[in-house]
């Protein structure tokens, strides 16, 4: 069986965390025998490229253009729309893509036919015209290779899938990382959504992450369950190089890691903090990250009076995430909304005892994680103090937490999608 | 008498810190940034301090005990002095043998304890008279409170001292019709006379000098006098107290602030009745005129001349709480270098980068600021205080354990 797939990331060049499942999911899929041919806007060559064939869009020349762009106009409702958005970038990153964009230094992607197509593969203003861009490419690729169907992962690659399978009639999976819905809260992008909804629609088959994905596909974008498929993520540590860390602090730490923003509930971590600190003075917060919450966030803090006791780190990258892990004994993610989450996985795999909120998608496979909603802040204080005041109960965390990590394979979650894949085939 | 006009200038340098990271709580000891805080001492050394301590002395072998001025330099400035620019305390040490140039006691790290510990206040303004008297040879008797912060009760406090003589500014809201050109008297303490800050005629130097779009613009020697005489009318005083760094940092060479400088006193003391003073002269020289009510804080910062700069939001509040909550704490441990960290951890200038006033002062405060946001100097400060505090914790440990034993 050979897929091919369309993604926007890939390893070593990630701004959020789809590169990172697309990675192990190619590697799952390989050993399922699987071929992956993987198209991605602009690949540098430093990809790991021992499963997977990796397809740079900007090096794809679309030959006979005006004929096969007419064709492909006619058969795709071709969205045009020129608004900036961001799905999962990170504010630094965006706003130095933005700083860039406004200097004029990406002058070069102007559409121009007749041509190879560059893309910057990156999140940022220009978004929407690099999306529709890939489409058109995507068509192109489509037509050159041979596959039995097509794949495209979250929304910015849709409409390349949309374009593939009308220019060749393979059957289209969509894989749901994430909704408009979990990016935006019920304030959302209508463009991002109706084209989230367009490709739901025309998909074959919709792979989500966790069932509560699957239930916003269902609900909020009216798809029939009957297509709508859960394939937990799995989470791949294979490769890693020890780290180790000098701990300066001698209270034990308690971490929250991740964007500051409204659905990770950075402030219900604060208020569940500040409740601790009045039980159990011997620990330390850390709200590692950056986001449009954060500047409140520390005021919350000095307003509590508790700054010599919660910490900021700012935005961590590479090796600092998982010093981080590492100098950690409590690792909390309270998101508001979370599709699935992959950092309480990260978080157990380094022997940290993990509190997540039940509104996140992890949740559903997770057994040896403590659980509570959202907002229930004395839950989560309690939950807290229970980690730090009896080791039997990290002792337990700890141990069964990382048996339960180490049995979420992608080897199995690809067979899975293996089995959509078949599923969507014989649908045609 | 004669009508007077009092020059003083204040010099400090504050101790940067480096970024200080989440993981180094704990782990290293080291706050400071050398580098930036030597580079930036060099430039000022270079800039203002040798070149504008140069042209005073050339004044005062000029004019004699005709031109005088006074100082006050912060303990940390001159800590830095000797660790960076030695030449520069030299060219200070020259101008205090001359015997026309006072030198005010302050708090020796320029901090705010006057706000938050009596104890701490007076030992910071003892410890400061001491380096100036080792520094200089003279005690000083006249004092001025880090950024003129200035109370009633503050002001008793500093006559407790021993010192007849404060600097503060002469802010509109506490003055109303009255006139700063007068000494005033302390209105818990009338033994302490006040001198209060003409900002009109500061500020001309110290913020409007080279500014084009200001209808004062280009100031002269001359043009400034004759303003002078308009403001002074029949009263006692001028006060004009500025940052040294007025003169080649604030206001560059190229605005023609030095030629100002060197022409100014043959300007004043040709065309106007003023002779020069330094504030213990003046308060001898003048009689006050009434107490003066200050009843909450004010100091010579921003448009409402209050204390918001550094203690105004709850990031400055939350570090000033958590500093001075560890005094005792540090003074126990008896360790000499953990109390002058502590010290240096009280520069007023790790608060005023906290200052969220972006608005109407933010011209100024991001000149001085190191930190793209108070978030940051928050974030900061708040890390090297929680390794701080670790340190200090420790050291009591220690000294417990060695207790016991014994």
């Amino acid at each position: 069986m050979k897929v091919l797939m369309f993604g926007w990331e890939f390893p070593p060049h990630i701004a959020g965390g789809l590169g990172t499942a697309c990675y192990g999911m190619t590697k799952g899929l390989a050993h399922n025998g699987v071929e992956v041919l993987f198209v991605m806007p602009s690949a540098s060559g430093d990809e790991d490229q021992s499963s997977v064939r990796i397809i740079n869009a900007s090096d794809v020349e679309v030959y006979d253009t005006c004929r096969s762009v007419d064709e492909f106009m006619s058969k795709v409702n071709f969205l045009i729309v020129g608004s900036n958005m961001m799905p999962y970038v990170d504010p630094e990153c965006f706003s130095d893509l933005i700083d860039k964009q406004e200097k004029g230094e990406n002058e070069e992607f102007k559409v121009s036919f007749r041509q190879k197509y560059k893309f910057s593969g990156k999140y940022g203003k220009n978004l929407m015209e690099e999306v529709s861009r890939y489409a058109v490419v995507a068509a192109t690729i489509a037509r050159d290779n041979q596959f039995d169907v097509i794949h495209a992962h979250d929304w910015l690659t849709y409409l390349a899938g949309i374009a593939a399978k009308r220019v060749t009639g393979k059957p289209l999976v969509i894989h749901v990382h994430a909704t408009e819905f979990d990016r935006s809260g019920e304030n959302i992008n209508t463009e991002v959504f109706k084209l989230e909804q367009m490709g739901m629609q025309e998909a074959d088959k919709v792979i989500t992450v966790s069932n509560l994905t699957r239930n916003i596909v269902i609900n909020k974008y009216g798809i029939n369950p009957d297509k709508v498929i859960t394939v937990h993520n799995a989470v791949d540590f294979s490769g890693r190089s020890d780290l180790s860390v000098q701990r300066g602090v001698k209270e034990k730490v308690i971490t929250f890691l991740g964007r500051i923003t409204f659905q990770k509930g950075p402030e219900y971590f604060i208020e569940a903090a500040n409740k601790v600190l009045k039980m159990y003075p011997n620990v330390r917060f850390v709200m590692a990250g950056s986001g449009d919450l954060m500047n409140r966030s520390i005021r919350r803090v000095a307003k509590l009076g508790i700054s010599d006791r919660f910490h900021f780190t700012g935005f961590l990258r590479g090796d600092d995430v998982r010093r981080m892990f590492l100098y950690s004994d409590v690792y909390v993610m309270p998101s508001v909304s979370e599709p699935f989450g992959i950092s309480p996985l990260e978080a157990m795999k380094s022997n940290v005892p993990t509190i997540i909120s039940k509104q996140s998608g992890v949740a559903e496979v997770l057994k040896y994680a403590i659980k509570m909603d959202f907002w229930d802040i004395d839950a989560l204080a309690d939950a807290m103090y229970g980690l730090l005041a009896y080791p039997a109960l990290s002792d337990m965390a700890i141990k069964s937490g990382l048996d339960e990590v180490n049995a979420l394979k992608w080897d199995n979650a690809a067979a899975k999608v293996k089995n959509v894949y078949t599923a969507a085939i014989s649908s045609k | 008498m004669k009508q007077s006009i009092c020059f003083y200038f204040q010099v400090h340098q504050p101790d940067r810190l480096r970024l200080y990271r989440f993981f180094d709580i704990g782990n290293d000891f080291h706050y400071f940034d050398e580098f930036a805080n030597r580079t930036i001492l060099r430039r000022v050394a270079d800039k203002c301090y040798l070149p504008a301590n140069y042209i005073l002395l050339e004044l005062i072998k000029k004019y004699g005990d005709r031109f005088k001025i006074s100082f006050s330099i912060s303990g940390v400035a001159i800590e830095q002095f000797e660790r960076y620019t030695p030449e520069v305390l030299d060219s200070f040490k020259a101008l205090a043998a001359t015997g026309c140039v006072e030198f005010l006691a302050e708090t020796y790290s320029h901090s705010l304890a006057s706000m938050s510990s009596p104890s701490e206040f007076k030992k910071q303004v003892i410890q400061h008279g001491d380096l100036m008297e080792k520094t200089f040879g003279v005690k000083p008797t006249a004092f001025r409170n880090t950024e003129l912060i200035y109370s009633d009760t503050i002001g008793a406090a500093v006559s407790e001292m021993g010192y007849g003589t404060m600097l503060t500014e002469g802010a509109k809201h506490i003055l109303g019709w009255k006139s700063p050109n007068y000494i005033y008297t302390n209105a818990i303490n009338p033994r302490l006379k006040l001198l209060l800050r003409n900002f009109n005629m500061s500020d001309d130097i110290a913020f409007r000098f080279s500014n084009k779009s200001w209808d004062g613009w280009p100031l002269t020697a001359d043009k400034y006098a004759a303003w002078l005489v308009q403001t002074i009318k029949d009263e006692d005083i001028v006060n004009l107290f500025m940052d040294y760094e007025t003169f080649g940092e604030h206001q560059q060479a190229s605005t023609g602030i030095f030629d100002f400088l060197k022409a100014l006193p043959e300007a004043i003391l040709s065309q106007t009745g003023m002779e020069f003073c330094t504030p213990s002269e003046a308060v001898k020289r003048h009689q006050p005129v009434a107490p003066l009510h200050v009843p909450f804080p004010i100091s010579w910062a921003d448009e409402e001349r209050d204390t918001t700069a550094w203690l105004g939001n709850e990031l400055q509040n939350e570090a000033f709480n958590k500093i001075y909550a560890l005094e005792q704490d540090v003074f126990k441990t008896k360790d000499d270098k953990l109390i002058s960290t502590y010290r240096k951890l009280q520069e007023s200038d790790h608060f005023y980068y906290m200052c969220t006033k972006f608005f109407s002062d933010g011209a100024v405060h991001s000149y001085f600021n190191p930190y793209d946001t108070p978030y940051e100097a928050f974030i900061n400060y708040m890390n090297v205080l929680s390794d701080f505090e670790i340190r200090v914790a420790d050291k009591l440990a220690d000294i417990k354990t060695k207790k016991v034993k014994k």
